[in-house]
């Protein structure tokens, strides 16, 4: 694939067929959303459409919705094919907010739709699950948080009561029996529910139930200004603070058409490979740990000590929360610090090479992560997975390289691509990860373009809207902005790749032991923040 | 393992000396005292994530490393609150949150403290009240100790930590 090029040269064949099925495409707009393509869709289209999309491959990627007014709800969701992203739209009435489902045909956005019905009060008819998703009982049934007349901080709140009454899928038989784990889990770890039915120590199946950590993210970005924007962005979750800071700057500076300086993009690009080595680092070491290797966990973790430290020092910040402001960075690097972050830089790269060929040289871990946790490509392609879930199961996906937004449109992004599916894949890809972001990492700093590190930010009209989209360590990253009235945030959904993730876990833990459970969720690593929102 | 042996000895030791700071080497002392006279040498420690974006929980984390190496300060993080003698809460408490912090704060033995970890916790931070969420921690459960942060760098933690010991 060519780097930076949206081709789009799928879209005519895509538009020729929804012609032949009867698909009346009402209007479409190449800046609107640009660099995605924006097509409009009468609702009893919206399913049939998806079925279209599905049969040209295309993949699916993301479902919100926002208000408009008094009498209108609009639907959108995201579909990506070969780095070029379209989304679909359709005004649904508020009266009446039936449309079809997507998930008969894309069982990725089952969780996203049920999302959407919780907070709008959206029917998706043909949905094979109505159970709510998001909502426990923080508020009625009927009541729908981010529709307008719904207040962010409503009176008189009572004492929220413990979740109860979901309807679990039940197993039954001889010798079945479940495990009911969290949301309090025993380590330090975000809050989620596991519902497990094992016989003996095999798993026969696992529901999640998230939704622990809702904060009404959605609903108090209205109102906000830009920067204030950027904040609460790189706190949806803490561990992709620049990812998702940049996901939602890109959206609003497309919002806005301002341009950001190069030099401030490698500076963007500089901090989120820096996070995505962070977080590798930690993940390879807690893998390692949850099979009792300890070793590799404390030098992991002293690395991602000596890592911090470098970003307390030179960024000023030891995670590189709200580093990356509207309009580009909050300060310039200094050719001294450069110089500093090629040094570690190395100095990691010579440690890497020791620890992880020791790490491939240890016969007892490979007897308990090869073969555990696996899932195979065609699994992972049907439910959507993104990140190095799906890049070690043979999908090789990287917007950084298929979507070539800028700085990574000038560099040569070799994306590791595995074909086991299994948990020692998902470390080999992160291991291969930070090795390329080292190399990604020393290009920026060798050669940093010139010039300010700040744009001038111009206040959108009322209305004007911006997708984002970033490969964060996780994977890709879908921020969707709209503007309202004084420049101010009338709508903000980033979909995290833990949307897409946390299904799979519930697949590629099928016939493993229930002592395997903590390794195999490690090894995804979702977010339970960024999907509870 | 002669290799693993290798790298552990090559590395040597990094745990640090606690930090070089007269007011904290006095506190340390203090609580030294406080500890052993009243927990036989160790604090336990159960974290509850109560509606945190993951932020705190990394740096509580870097406690652990050997940099940091808390338990050589008679500070431990155990599984369950029955083994608790302080609850270290971070996180704005989501209102799907509520209850089971209330059941967690309940289920810990008194004497009992409960430390709000990070910004959130101390007064609800980025996020604040809402449909959604309880803000601080004080809101929900009575609380003895706030660290302050976003996320507080495992450093102040540990300060934070002494002080709730002395305190």
């Amino acid at each position: 694939m060519t780097a930076g090029v949206n081709r789009f040269d799928w879209l005519s064949e895509f538009l020729a067929r929804c012609e032949d099925e009867m698909i009346r495409v009402r209007g479409s707009s190449v800046r609107a959303l640009a660099p995605a393509h924006l097509l409009h869709l009468d609702v009893e289209d919206w399913g049939r459409t998806a079925a279209v999309a599905k049969e040209l491959d295309c993949r699916w990627c993301a479902l919100w919705a926002e208000q408009l007014d008094a009498e209108t709800l609009q639907v959108n969701a995201c579909l990506s094919r070969e780095g070029d992203y379209f989304v679909l739209r359709a005004a649904v009435p508020l009266a009446t907010p039936v449309l079809p489902s997507h998930t008969p045909v894309y069982p990725a956005a089952n969780r996203p739709e049920r999302h959407a019905q919780d907070l709008f009060g959206l029917v998706f008819s043909d949905h094979p699950d109505h159970r709510r998703w998001i909502r426990h009982q923080a508020w009625a049934e009927d009541h729908y948080p981010l529709r307008h007349d719904f207040p962010a901080r409503p009176e008189g709140v009572g004492e929220t009561p413990p979740d109860s009454g979901y309807p679990f899928f039940q197993a039954q038989g001889s010798g079945v029996y479940e495990i009911p784990v969290g949301p309090v889990h025993a380590g330090i770890i975000e809050p989620g529910h596991f519902r497990f039915q094992a016989v003996g120590e095999t798993v026969l199946n696992l529901e999640e139930r998230l939704g622990y950590v809702h904060k009404g993210i959605e609903k108090i970005a209205e109102g906000r200004m830009p920067e204030a924007l950027a904040r609460l962005a790189g706190r949806v979750s803490g561990d992709t603070t620049v990812a998702h800071a940049w996901a939602a700057c890109q959206a609003m500076e497309r919002a806005a058409g301002v341009d950001v300086p190069s030099r401030a993009l490698a500076i963007r690009a500089v901090l989120a490979e820096r996070e995505r080595i962070a977080n590798h680092l930690g993940d390879i070491g807690a893998i390692c740990n949850d099979v009792g290797f300890a070793f590799v966990q404390m030098q992991c973790s002293r690395l991602r000590e000596d890592w911090q430290r470098g970003n307390q020092f030179v960024f000023g910040h030891r995670l590189l929360m709200d580093r990356v402001v509207p309009g580009g960075v909050w300060r310039d690097l200094t050719p001294q610090c450069a110089k500093l972050l090629l040094t570690e830089n190395a100095r990691l790269r010579s440690e890497l090479d020791e620890l992880l060929s020791i790490l491939d040289d240890h016969p007892s871990l490979e007897d308990r992560l090869l073969g555990t946790g696996v899932l195979p490509a065609e699994t992972a392609r049907t439910l959507g997975a993104v990140g190095y879930l799906a890049k070690a199961s043979g999908i090789d996906l990287d917007l950084r390289r298929d979507h070539g937004y800028a700085p990574y449109d000038r560099l040569t992004v070799d994306s590791p691509c595995l074909q086991a599916g299994d948990v020692a894949a998902r470390l080999q890809v992160r291991a291969a990860e930070i090795r390329h972001s080292l190399e990604l990492l020393e290009h920026l700093l060798k050669r940093p373009p010139v010039g300010p590190v700040q744009a001038g930010w111009r206040t959108p009209a009322a209305g004007a809207e911006g997708l984002g989209l970033v490969e964060g360590w996780r994977g890709e990253i879908i921020t969707h902005v709209r503007f309202g009235d004084d420049g101010r945030i009338a709508r903000f959904f980033p979909r995290d790749p833990s949307w897409l993730n946390w299904p799979i876990l519930e697949q590629l833990i099928h016939g493993n032991i229930v002592p395997d459970f903590p390794v195999c969720n490690k090894s995804v690593n979702g977010s339970y923040s960024g999907q509870d929102l | 393992m002669l290799r693993i042996f290798d790298k552990i000895r090559r590395v040597g030791i990094v745990t640090e000396r606690a930090p070089r700071d007269i007011e904290l080497e006095a506190l340390g002392k203090q609580v030294k005292r406080h500890i052993d006279g009243r927990f036989s040498g160790s604090l336990a420690i159960r974290v509850v994530d109560a509606g945190s974006c993951n932020g705190c929980e990394l740096e509580i984390h870097a406690l652990n490393n050997p940099y940091y190496d808390v338990e050589r300060f008679g500070v431990h993080f155990v599984a369950s609150p029955r083994h608790a003698d302080a609850l270290l809460v971070t996180g704005p408490v989501s209102r799907h949150m509520e209850a089971a912090l209330k059941r967690t704060y309940a289920a810990t033995p008194s004497p009992k403290w409960v430390i709000a970890c990070g910004d959130c916790a101390c007064d609800g931070g980025e996020f604040g009240v809402s449909y959604a969420s309880c803000g601080a921690v004080e809101n929900v459960i009575p609380v003895d100790v706030v660290i302050p942060g976003c996320p507080p760098a495992p450093r102040n933690l540990l300060r934070g930590l002494l002080a709730a010991m002395a305190g």
